[in-house]
């Protein structure tokens, strides 16, 4: 077993043990800000599978509301259990994205467009469900509607979908698609001209990147019990999940992870020092570390430290690449 | 069935919003097409414009016509230092990176404002009579808003066509690598066109200070929109944004009437994603 197989290892079976330990009165806390952190990092992972290929989205938004508002939906109204309902989101959801991403291959909706497009998606589907209006969750504490009074279910829950998020980004990067898909990103017409189906893998990609967004939109919503049109869709969140990514460094396995870690532990540290004195300061300083941060580490914090320890690594062995 | 008159009122009004949407795409537009980065953070810009405005008028006393003008400065002023502070930096970076750091701005600016002036929302009422022509109500104050708002913009096709560095700036638009060969400095460029769309922000801000109240937020929610608009129009097409403010600005009055406010904008939204596939270019795209 190589090294760094055996480090990841290491640190999986740390983080299952973490619910084990004795963390004080403040545990219920801590909890429920690692939770929100694999949560949101397995959104920004999904993310990321579209968005290192040159597929910069900014209605990621919309797959996470359209996934936990139709989960939702589906339970309050059919009294559905989300395993089915969640089920049901993802599809619906993919079949959206595909809706999207099809006339965008076929006309070479790229770059500046592509955002701007997906930005325009995002705020549709926000708009639809204003109309929703917001929505909270019953007491029920079961497997059946995946409700659960004890925190530490819902930690594993959570780590689960980390892991798997982790996995299937692995399984892209480990595939012949991942090649096909940076010839596209470097150049659709040269891609097309040795025979790769730019439409088919670009809407691959997408289908498989917002399924999984659906599939958080969903467990954030469950977890949260609670959802609304401004928290779980819309423009402010599909920039924060941008944000979370290309800060942590959106090339690099747990870049999402690290940038998602980071800014939802800044956002809470930054509340919790503040308060309810000064209201605003503490999203204010965070919008400022942002731009800050993305002006002097462009690659991300995880990518620029990994870039600095490979290049530590390769001068004293004299010049020879590391394997990637 | 819906009365005729209503229907005509809200073309009208439509046409009023047209005005001040043209305004926002146009100096949106002319910064994207110079300086190739979309400020994700432009419509807050005009967010702080207004503020300006407001204290000026409500703490300072100013008359409203030279707090107005203020409000251009202030707008000119904030647009140089957005390009020297966040733009200059990361000009070479990926696009990603130029729409993030705007993006990060936006953040800044809406937080900051809620914790400077906590999220009240101000206004200046500025109550001019309603002038009423043939059964259609039109305010007074919008309709002044709008020829000031068309003034500003013959001012800015006047500054881009007649002056010599309104021709640098749309040689630059043109092709960026030729004009540096022609001996114009791009970066003195750059300058002048953040420091002209900024204006246009503030004259934006001051048109919208005397029709609505200010919050924090009032800027973000023609973000989306004036987005839409520019790449309808086809991203740096000046004539193309201004026409399709106004088609954008019909679609959402028309459509607000017809069946609601929201379903008016989401109208708006669906038009633009199905015109991004039938002409990605821009609705006035020349066929290449």
């Amino acid at each position: 077993m190589r090294p760094t197989r055996l480090l990841g290892l290491a640190g999986v079976v740390a983080l299952a043990l973490v619910p084990l330990l004795p963390l004080g009165p403040a545990q219920e806390y801590i909890w429920h800000v690692i939770i929100q952190i694999f949560l949101w990092s397995f959104v920004g992972n999904a993310w990321s599978l579209m968005g290192r290929f040159g597929l910069v989205s900014l209605g990621h938004g919309a797959f996470l509301g359209v996934g936990a508002y139709a989960t939702v939906l589906l339970w309050n109204f059919y009294g559905m259990t989300p395993w089915v309902g969640a089920g049901l989101a993802v599809l619906l959801t993919v079949g959206f994205a595909l809706v999207v991403a099809y006339p965008c291959s076929r006309f070479q909706v790229v770059g500046h467009y592509f955002g701007l497009v997906t930005l325009a998606v995002g705020e549709v589907i926000r708009l639809l469900i204003v109309a929703e209006r917001d929505w909270t969750g019953g007491t029920a504490s079961d497997w059946w509607t995946l409700q659960f009074a004890d925190r530490r279910v819902f930690y594993y829950v959570g780590l689960a979908a980390w892991l798997f998020g982790l996995w299937v980004w692995w399984r892209v990067d480990r595939s012949m698609a991942r090649s096909a898909m940076e010839a596209i990103g470097e150049d659709e017409t040269a891609a097309a001209s040795v025979g790769i189906r730019v439409a088919r893998f670009k809407m691959a990609i997408t289908a498989l990147s917002a399924g999984l967004t659906a599939l958080g939109g969903a467990l954030l919503a469950l977890y949260l019990a609670y959802a609304n049109p401004d928290s779980l869709a819309g423009i402010g969140v599909s920039l924060r999940i941008v944000f979370a990514v290309v800060l942590g460094g959106m090339y690099a396995l747990l870049g999402p992870f690290v940038g998602t870690a980071l800014t939802i532990a800044l956002s809470e540290y930054l509340r919790i020092y503040f308060g309810i004195k000064l209201i605003g300061i503490a999203e204010t300083i965070y919008g400022l570390l942002l731009i800050v941060f993305i002006i002097f580490l462009p690659a991300g914090i995880y990518g620029s430290i990994a870039q600095a320890v490979r290049r530590r690594l390769i001068r004293p062995s004299g010049g020879l690449p590391l394997r990637a | 069935m819906l009365d005729p008159i209503f229907l005509l009122e809200a073309v009208v009004n439509g046409i009023l919003l047209g005005g001040i949407l043209a305004l926002l795409a146009l100096g949106l537009n002319l910064i994207f097409g110079v300086i190739d980065i979309v400020w994700i953070a432009y419509v807050d810009l005009v967010t702080l414009c207004m503020y300006g405005v407001y204290f000026l008028v409500s703490l300072y006393g100013w008359p409203l016509w030279l707090a107005g003008l203020a409000g251009i400065g202030i707008g000119a002023l904030l647009g140089v230092l957005v390009h020297l502070l966040i733009i200059t930096p990361i000009l070479a970076s990926p696009p990603i990176n130029q729409l993030l750091a705007t993006g990060g701005l936006l953040f800044f600016i809406q937080s900051a404002a809620t914790l400077l002036w906590s999220t009240d929302h101000r206004s200046l009422r500025v109550s001019l009579p309603t002038l009423e022509v043939g059964g259609i109500f039109i305010s007074f104050t919008r309709l002044l808003a709008f020829v000031l708002a068309i003034l500003a913009m013959v001012a800015l096709y006047l500054f881009l066509t007649r002056t010599y560095t309104g021709t640098a700036i749309r040689a630059v638009s043109q092709d960026r690598e030729a004009i540096a060969l022609m001996g114009a400095r791009p970066q003195r460029l750059y300058l002048v066109t953040s420091a002209v769309g900024g204006a246009m922000a503030g004259v934006a801000g001051a048109l919208l200070i005397i029709q609505y109240a200010v919050h924090p937020y009032f800027g973000g929610a023609f973000g989306p929109l004036t987005f839409m608009i520019c790449v309808l129009g086809g991203l740096g097409n000046m004539v193309g944004a201004f026409a399709a403010a106004f088609i954008m600005a019909q679609v959402i009055s028309v459509g607000g009437v017809l069946v609601s406010t929201e379903m008016g904008y989401v109208i708006a939204f669906v038009i633009f994603i199905v015109l991004m596939f039938v002409r990605p270019g821009g609705i006035f795209a020349r066929r290449a």
